[in-house]
């Protein structure tokens, strides 16, 4: 569905990226691991178009859509939920999700995504005309997810869905993502919680000093000595 | 002096204030939005002035029937200049954007001398030296139309923003910049909208304000000053502190022009500047950043 080949990124002199190859199957659920600074969000931020690659292609769905502007990959039903939620706090929760609605693709069937975000998530509903800045980070991850889902993504990045939220909220964020991919939803997981994510996982890629120096199907990760010692403490 | 004249002042320059103040919320919503100063944003007014001046002779065109075309001409040229110019600044360091601006300033403001040399021109109205009586108090027409109209265009920015979808989106990206290119925002196209807009304020402030005042080609670099100093004094970014500030600075002037002499209107509205800056840096309506 979708590969990176040899992909490149900098900022000004600084390498984030170096010569990153992987391959997104449709359906599946596919984990990044990596300490921070290994080129995680650098390589999230340039598929979707927010950085733009120096070297390399990005294929989707046979198309090369490296260095195409963020709006016009959303549009391509490439969606993400960025690391830090990015709501916007003073925008009310229904305006928030009016907002993931925008690219054109989303339009004709806004209602019934809304529709769908607030019987997935009874909070939003309950609160539509409350600012996101006045949620709690489980709630501000329920809204990035919401307001990513009106954009009607076929693959959606998750960059650290569960970093600063308490345990039950987490077990809940995975368990969103897990019944996204059960309803054909493609899945990019960036997460810190590596042994959650590699047991959701169907593949799985470590990076390091942005490159892939590791891959393969979750459970063989699971197993693999350099990755229990280096992220799982074991 | 009677009470009635100071009554009279105070409502004159409050009627001017009102037209400053459209004028410095066009400031204000490029500065909101896009995070860039517009250094040229008196001589963008006096670009509207100088149409609205030339339709006047030419077609005794009325200023206030102008005043949506002339504004669609500002919106167009603001929406352009940030398409083509500014965007590919946005990312620079603040002194490059300030030289950019400084410059369109420069060019905007020499342009004007060649087409209309350094002269000042104005319009007459067949209502330029009417007015209504008000028990003792006597308001000047063409700054009550003026004062209408500011209101009346300010009120319809404020739902575009509040109300819409393109507004709301607008008020996204000046809330989230990633966040809006996270949910597929095309956020150069919404931030030459929105200087369009801002452009299109003080076009409009120009022809209202060309009712009032006559326009030379060295009214744009004290008209952007002007426009600073409310926009500080009000609250940087805030819509209803633009006007309050408009409103606080027309008022200060008008006094002062009659308390102590016209030429020192300027020294008082700076005087409420700094006063603002000791004791509110934020401004009267501005929020405290975090």
């Amino acid at each position: 569905m979708l590969l990176v080949e040899n992909l490149d990124v900098h900022y000004g002199d600084a390498q984030a990226l170096d010569g990153v190859t992987l391959e997104i199957p449709e359906r599946a659920i596919v984990a990044i691991v990596g300490a921070n600074g290994a080129g995680k969000t650098s390589l999230i931020r340039a598929i979707a178009g927010i950085n733009k690659p120096t070297r390399g292609r990005i294929v989707y769905r046979g198309d090369n859509i490296a260095g195409l502007p963020s709006f016009k990959v959303c549009n391509l039903g490439i969606g993400q939920v960025a690391e830090g939620r990015q709501v916007f706090p003073t925008l009310t929760i229904a305006e928030n999700l009016a907002m993931g609605a925008m690219i054109p693709r989303a339009k004709a069937n806004r209602g019934r995504n809304l529709d769908r975000v607030y019987a997935m998530f009874p909070r939003l509903a309950e609160r539509r005309a409350q600012a996101a800045g006045t949620l709690s980070g489980g709630e501000q991850q329920m809204l990035a997810i919401g307001r990513c889902l009106m954009g009607e993504p076929e693959l959606i990045m998750f960059d650290e869905p569960s970093l600063g939220l308490a345990p039950a909220v987490v077990q809940q964020v995975l368990g969103t993502v897990s019944d996204l991919n059960r309803e054909g939803i493609t899945c990019v997981l960036v997460e810190q919680n590596v042994a959650v994510s590699l047991k959701l996982a169907s593949h799985a890629y470590v990076l390091e000093n942005g490159r892939v120096t590791l891959s393969g199907s979750g459970e063989a990760l699971l197993g693999d000595d350099r990755v229990r010692q280096a992220y799982l403490g074991i | 002096m009677s009470f009635e004249i100071y009554l009279n002042v105070a409502i004159a320059g409050i009627l001017t204030g009102l037209v400053y103040g459209l004028m410095a919320l066009g400031l204000s919503v490029i500065f909101g939005v896009v995070r860039v100063v517009n250094f040229a944003h008196g001589e963008m007014m006096t670009v509207a002035m100088y149409i609205a001046v030339t339709l006047f002779a030419a077609l005794k065109l009325d200023p206030l029937l102008m005043l949506a075309p002339i504004a669609v001409v500002l919106f167009a040229f603001g929406y352009l200049l940030q398409k083509s110019v500014i965007n590919p600044f946005i990312t620079r360091p603040e002194h490059s954007q300030f030289l950019l601006l400084v410059a369109v300033a420069i060019i905007l403001v020499n342009v004007q001398l060649i087409l209309f040399g350094p002269d000042a021109q104005n319009v007459q109205t067949s209502y330029a030296y009417d007015s209504y009586q008000i028990g003792t108090v006597i308001v000047d027409a063409t700054k009550t139309y003026a004062a209408l109209a500011a209101l009346v265009v300010a009120t319809a920015l404020f739902c575009f923003f509040r109300y819409t979808t393109l507004g709301t989106a607008i008020r996204a990206c000046a809330d989230n910049y990633t966040g809006a290119l996270v949910v597929g925002l095309d956020v150069k196209h919404l931030y030459a909208l929105t200087f369009g807009l801002g452009a299109a304020c003080v076009g409009a402030a120009g022809v209202m304000l060309i009712l009032i005042v006559d326009v030379t080609p060295a009214l744009g670099p004290a008209y952007t000053l002007l426009a600073f100093v409310i926009v500080i004094t009000g609250g940087l970014g805030s819509m209803p502190g633009a006007l309050l500030g408009g409103v606080l600075i027309g008022l200060t002037e008008a006094m002062a022009g009659l308390l102590f002499t016209p030429s020192a209107k300027s020294m008082f509205a700076f005087g409420i500047l700094v006063l603002v800056l000791l004791f509110r840096p934020q401004g009267i309506l501005g929020k405290r950043s975090a």
